[in-house]
């Protein structure tokens, strides 16, 4: 978006400007609205900053509160010691493998999740055939049957499956669930008969009514579901807890768990500080690099 | 709902919806009724041989007294969650729908939590709010405050509640200023012309509009408390301290692989699943006559 501000014309920024002017919306309210703003970035924003400021501190600093607001002098030496020192509480297992794990799983859950639910949805909202308001009912109800609800029968159904401590068993079973099919659901609802109609007066078919039509209107939403995707995939918890047992087959937020230890004082924290910093930094740039394509995406539907 | 127009292929459909009714089944539905079988019997402690003892695992985990308190943690907690991430998302989207100038800047700063693992956010929470190490536990005991959740039970629920909503901001944020860009700008303009003050806007022509984005962050968000808070609670407090932070879920997580009791376990599970399919039948029939997909 901050892209995409600052590339729009002259022209456009009076047009807005001119657009708060027709909508009432005066300079106080402006203000009021920044402050507010602002306020919130410094809530949203502040703890990973922090984060960050921690994971350039030495330990004897992090153990003696306040930690100072801004960084230290051993940015170089806790990296190093995270990177290639090998971190003792989990296997000596390095950071790169770790961020793969990851990475495969991430990939896998999104791309997976993204072609199996627009299928599904497509077939929901454009077909009429028996029993699609069962199955509808019987994919939005996965909602509600998250991994946490049945922990063990499915910890054995993996089991009996040969998949545990394998990416298909990190990807596969997390590849099904509601919520994408759902959105997709309410996108395609909103598309109107006519172009249904439209298409099969020209005598297109199905798939290509889908492959000319839905998908290049689904742009935007499958650059969201994406986004959404991925990070769903990075951020899973108790999946990749219950399927790896091996270290080297953990991933990262798995394994800082694992560095953690609140009940004893030998925590090594700056390395805790500077795994997290690797944890957090990747979905972050990708959140804010499809944020470019995703704006785009937005502005062209609003003209 | 309203008849559409649609293509007239009988077998295509059940081809294209085929792959996921596959995973569901095999990993969701084969699962769960494993889960409803096992609620009906009773393992002895090797796992030699099961009994079926019909209700008694239902009756027994409801009767109790940690049950009943993971129920009312669980309400807190989920209510809590819910409310304070949408309401903060919902007012900055607002703001941030208001202004002319830097609005991507503050996008771009509000998303990044939303890229956060949960047990991380609890991680950072926790490492700022220590009792023993961080900076804030420190600000609030020296400002004269007893703050320490690792053994206070009702600051650790708020604890964990902060870092939950906080973590669920930005997912909001997004939704609802895609929510508010798509509403037609002339729809505005034309109140606006008539005289409509901008409170006046929000509250009968804004508001209204974003319900089927209001209504799928109330499901989502209510399912993001149940569920995917799993990992801050084992991450930050264990359930504790005592059990006061124990929920539903971490619950059925600690008797059934931590403590192996598969029978109660397994009888949780199904109770949390009929409390939730409940839950989300009721939002949605009655959500979904009030929204308009347009």
């Amino acid at each position: 978006m901050a892209e995409a501000a600052t590339q729009q014309s002259t022209a456009a920024a009076l047009g807005r400007r001119e657009q708060g002017a027709m909508l009432g919306i005066s300079r106080r309210s402006r203000y009021i609205a920044h402050a507010i703003l602002i306020v919130g970035v410094f809530i949203v924003a502040f703890p990973i900053y922090y984060t960050f400021v921690a994971s350039t501190h030495s330990l004897q600093t992090i153990l003696r509160p306040p930690l100072p607001l801004l960084p230290g002098e051993h940015f170089f030496d806790n990296y190093y010691e995270a990177l290639f020192g090998g971190v003792g509480r989990i296997g000596g297992v390095g950071v790169g493998t770790l961020l793969f794990n990851t990475t495969v799983m991430a990939l896998g859950i999104a791309i997976g999740k993204i072609v199996i639910s627009v299928l599904s949805a497509f077939a929901i909202v454009f077909f009429r055939f028996p029993g699609r308001m069962f199955f509808f009912w019987v994919i939005f109800i996965t909602l509600m049957l998250p991994v946490e609800v049945r922990i063990l029968p499915t910890y054995k159904v993996m089991v009996d499956l040969g998949l545990i401590d394998s990416y298909t068993g990190l990807i596969l079973p997390l590849m099904a669930s509601a919520t994408a099919t759902l959105l997709f659901r309410q996108f395609f609802m909103t598309i109107p008969g006519e172009l249904v109609e439209a298409a099969r007066v020209d005598g297109a078919g199905p798939w290509r009514f889908f492959k000319d039509i839905l998908m290049p209107l689904s742009k935007t939403n499958l650059a969201a579901l994406f986004v959404i995707m991925f990070i769903y995939g990075w951020t899973q918890y108790l999946w990749p807890l219950l399927v790896t047992n091996s270290n080297d087959m953990n991933t990262i937020v798995i394994a800082l768990r694992k560095m953690i230890s609140f009940a004893d004082a030998d925590t090594e924290w700056h390395l805790v500080m500077v795994t997290s910093v690797f944890a957090i930094l990747p979905p972050i740039l990708v959140v804010l690099f499809m944020q470019r394509w995703f704006v785009k995406g937005l502005v062209e539907t609003e003209k | 709902m309203s008849p559409r127009v649609t293509f007239p292929n009988k077998i295509l459909p059940y081809l294209l919806i085929a792959p996921q009714l596959v995973i569901v089944g095999i990993f969701f539905y084969w699962p769960a009724s494993q889960a409803l079988y096992q609620s009906v019997l009773r393992e002895d402690p090797f796992g030699l041989r099961s009994t079926f003892v019909g209700l008694a695992n239902f009756r027994r985990v409801l009767s109790e007294p940690n049950y009943i308190n993971a129920l009312q943690n669980t309400a807190v907690f989920s209510i809590a969650v819910a409310f304070v991430a949408m309401a903060i998302a919902l007012l900055l989207a607002v703001m941030a729908d208001k202004i002319i100038r830097g609005r991507g800047i503050y996008r771009t700063m509000l998303i990044w939590p939303y890229a956060i693992a949960p047990a991380i956010a609890g991680m950072v929470w926790l490492f700022m709010f220590n009792p023993a190490m961080g900076t804030f536990a420190y600000m609030l005991r020296s400002s004269g405050y007893q703050w320490d959740p690792l053994l206070r039970g009702d600051q650790a629920m708020v604890l964990v509640i902060a870092a939950a909503a906080w973590k669920q901001i930005s997912y909001n944020f997004l939704f609802f200023v895609a929510g508010l860009q798509a509403i037609p700008k002339t729809l505005i303009e034309a109140a606006a012309i008539d005289g409509a003050g901008e409170t006046k806007r929000f509250w009968t022509i804004i508001f209204p509009l974003l319900a089927p984005t209001t209504f799928f962050l109330l499901v989502i968000n209510t399912t993001y408390a149940f569920f995917d808070t799993f990992g801050i609670i084992h991450a930050v407090t264990g359930g504790g301290p005592g059990k006061a932070t124990e929920t539903l879920v971490y619950k059925v997580y600690n008797d059934g692989f931590v403590n192996l009791i598969l029978g109660d376990s397994a009888a949780q599970s199904v109770i949390l699943m009929v409390i939730v399919i409940a839950l989300t039948a009721i939002q949605f029939r009655y959500v979904e006559k009030k929204v308009h997909y347009g």
